[in-house]
């Protein structure tokens, strides 16, 4: 609930418009305030310290649950332990006081602060973070904690990180830590699957089927990830190997290795989501009735079950993390593909786009009200831009306005960042940012990259 | 004609040789007396001031040609004062070349006529009619299915976010079915896979459901006009292989369609 609260400020401070929830508007102007001065190294720790800073801030910042305090208005002495604080005597200052901080031209909630070592090959972290509002240091400590790293570009980073996550976790934000992306790529000559960390570090391949492999979707508990594959079928004399039909693959996220599941004889058939209880699966397939329909099977393709029952293409349903018991997908009924809505057995359908231009790509968020999905309302075809709708009330936020063609949002674990394909040039790469459209950040850039799917991570 | 007739017609004949020697002789001032010496038969022509009409030359060069190609008659003709060619040619001078197009073989007349007799020769000139075109699968090397298939085949083009069968894709396709049901009659075990493409404006997702779509349509198009629906696959690429990568429409325009592949 307390997400939710946060989500809401978030996208409502980004979008002033929406006038019937007065109650989280009083979030605006609201978001906690931090700072935190450049920590320092002793001995050769000092040189990991431009890393070590430089993620610790942009963390913190890139979470959207926080308002960063300028480092120009810092005092000149910065405190690195609870020791350095020293209660001004008779009005007096006599040393780094919790004042300095609170008051201007600061006027901060919160301190981080702290420095790093080397032990025993190590690179050790202390970390505190402050209330620097309360009376007296005692109250003020929030968090102390030793975090422990290798020596390097990497461990700096690492600790950072870790140190960060511990700092947003106290404001309700869900950590990234340990998050992966999946997407496709096709940087090897054919689209794969990759996997990348949050911030496009340690990219790699994930399948090698050499033929087109794409639309993953993955489980909510990061264990399974389904995709889509044109199955090669070897060449035979006189003729050249060619590929097979679209069919679902399965595969285990934690051995890698591919999990059985029965495809229905078709022309056709995609993976379009996880359930919630991460038993069944969602997908859209031309099986039994030649054209694409919604279905739901079980993990291994049985107990196949037809979800819609149209002459229009329906394609992309997700279920809402939630409940389970409602799913949104992208319908042609209406001529153009929009967005509808119906609850898991087919009834109470409901059109949530206004039938406008083509949508696409509708992703939950974890909170179960809101989607983001794509729309090339207001641009020529194919100019897609990324929106949020709150379903219930179908109001919108466009979070990307004409910057090349975006597709594919996909909520973080967090509630609060997405991350998306973007063609900004003459190739498609993969962004994240904040879900009121600040914090953009490119994360890949060799080759064509899309279809990005957050996940939980493996560990 | 029977014999008695040839017997009949060569009476006839020298009836009128009789007649005619008669009708000139008249005019002869040579004395036709009852007995021996036989009078020459037409003493007028033997004299050297009334030449007959003889027609030295006449050639067609080259004898043989293709049909359309050209041939050229030459003549040369003595004595002659009235002097023609058949077949179209006409009045000729004494000397000449004529070029001529006939379209199949034809023997030329050239007819010589002078105060002292006429003359006629021929020349024929052969033309070589090509024969009729095999055929295509017989046309030079055999063409496999697969080439025909590849090199006959006709796209079936469809408009933004459609998949119905245009009037133009109705004529591909009527023309690929008959193309299909040449090469399944000729390869039993040929089979043809229908390929659904969309240009890339529209989503990924929805666009393999589109392919999907405009495969399907262009195959029942195909059943229609009687091809074996047993022997034809459909494959939606969506628009993960487009055959033109242009921001344009003329470009989406051909990404739009149905493509005849191969099957295996």
């Amino acid at each position: 609930m307390k997400r939710t609260i946060f989500l809401l400020s978030t996208i409502f401070i980004a979008t002033v418009s929406f006038a019937q929830i007065t109650g989280d508007l009083s979030k605006r102007g609201g978001k906690a305030t931090i700072a935190v001065p450049d920590f320092r190294g002793a001995g050769d720790a000092q040189n990991l310290m431009n890393t070590f800073n430089g993620t610790l801030w942009t963390e913190l910042q890139n979470s959207g649950q926080l308002k960063m305090i300028p480092k120009t208005t810092y005092p000149l002495t910065v405190p690195q332990q609870p020791g350095d604080f020293r209660p001004p005597v008779n009005g007096r200052s006599a040393g780094p006081w919790l004042s300095d901080w609170s008051g201007p031209p600061v006027n901060t909630n919160y301190l981080a602060f702290g420095y790093t070592a080397t032990q025993n090959g190590q690179l050790v972290l202390y970390g505190w973070l402050y209330d620097v509002q309360q009376a007296n240091v005692t109250s003020a400590q929030l968090l102390a904690k030793v975090y422990v790293g290798s020596p390097d570009e990497t461990g700096a980073k690492k600790v950072a990180q870790q140190f960060a996550a511990d700092i947003l976790k106290l404001f309700g934000a869900g950590s990234l830590m340990g998050t992966r992306i999946y997407f496709v790529s096709d940087r090897t000559g054919h689209k794969e699957i990759w996997s990348m960390n949050y911030d496009g570090s340690d990219q790699k391949q994930f399948t090698n089927y050499r033929s087109i492999t794409t639309f993953p979707v993955a489980s909510s508990d990061g264990t399974k990830i389904a995709f889509t594959t044109y199955p090669m079928r070897a060449a035979s004399p006189g003729h050249p190997a060619t590929e097979g039909q679209p069919k679902i693959y399965l595969h285990s996220l934690e051995t890698g290795r591919k999990l059985v599941y029965l495809n229905q004889d078709a022309s056709m058939t995609a993976a379009s989501d996880f359930m919630p209880d991460n038993q069944h699966l969602l997908i859209y397939s031309t099986a039994s009735t030649g054209i694409s329909q919604i279905f739901i099977t079980d993990m291994d393709g049985g107990g196949f079950h037809r979800i819609t029952n149209t002459r229009s293409l329906e394609v992309e349903a997700k279920a809402n993390p939630k409940t389970g018991a409602d799913i949104v997908f992208l319908s042609g009924r209406g001529g153009t593909p929009q967005i509808y809505r119906m609850n898991i057995d087919g009834t109470d359908v409901a059109r949530l786009t206004t039938g406008e231009g083509d949508c696409a790509n509708p992703s939950w968020n974890p909170d179960g009200q809101h989607i983001a999905f794509s729309w090339t309302r207001g641009f020529e075809p194919g100019n897609f831009n990324i929106f949020i709708m709150d379903v219930a009330s179908q109001e919108l936020i466009q979070l990307t306005h004409g910057a090349g063609r975006n597709e594919n949002p996909n909520w973080a674990p967090d509630g609060v960042h997405l991350v998306f394909a973007s063609k900004r040039g003459r190739t498609s790469q993969i962004f994240t940012m904040l879900a009121d459209g600040t914090g953009l950040q490119q994360l890949t850039t060799q080759g064509n990259n899309e279809k990005p799917v957050w996940t939980k991570g493996t560990q | 004609m029977s014999a008695t007739d040839r017997l009949h017609a060569s009476k006839i004949a020298a009836a009128l040789l009789v007649l005619t020697v008669a009708v000139v002789a008249p005019g002869c001032s040579k004395k036709v007396p009852p007995p021996p010496p036989p009078p020459p038969p037409h003493a007028a022509e033997t004299a050297p001031s009334v030449a007959r009409a003889t027609i030295n030359s006449f050639t067609a060069e080259p004898s043989a040609i293709e049909r359309g190609q050209s041939s050229t008659l030459s003549w040369s003709i003595s004595n002659a004062t009235d002097m023609s060619i058949d077949n179209g040619v006409g009045a000729v001078q004494s000397q000449g070349q004529r070029q001529v197009f006939p379209t199949s073989s034809t023997t030329y007349t050239l007819t010589a006529n002078g105060p002292g007799g006429s003359d006629t020769r021929t020349v024929t000139v052969s033309v070589n009619t090509p024969p009729a075109p095999p055929p295509a699968a017989n046309n030079g090397p055999r063409l496999s299915s697969a080439e025909m298939l590849q090199q006959q085949s006709q796209d079936a083009f469809f408009d933004y976010n459609k998949n119905d069968i245009r009037a133009d894709a109705s004529e591909a396709l009527t023309r690929d079915a008959g193309l299909l049901k040449q090469i399944f009659a000729q390869d039993p075990n040929f089979t043809v896979v229908v390929e659904g493409h969309c240009d890339e404006r529209g989503s990924a997702e929805y666009n393999l459901a589109l392919g999907d779509r405009r495969a399907s349509a262009a195959k029942d198009f195909l059943v229609q006009l009687g091809v074996a629906g047993d022997r034809i696959k459909t494959i939606s690429y969506g628009k993960e292989r487009p055959q033109c990568t242009e921001a344009n429409e003329e470009c989406w325009q051909k990404n739009r369609r149905a493509h005849l592949s191969a099957g295996q």
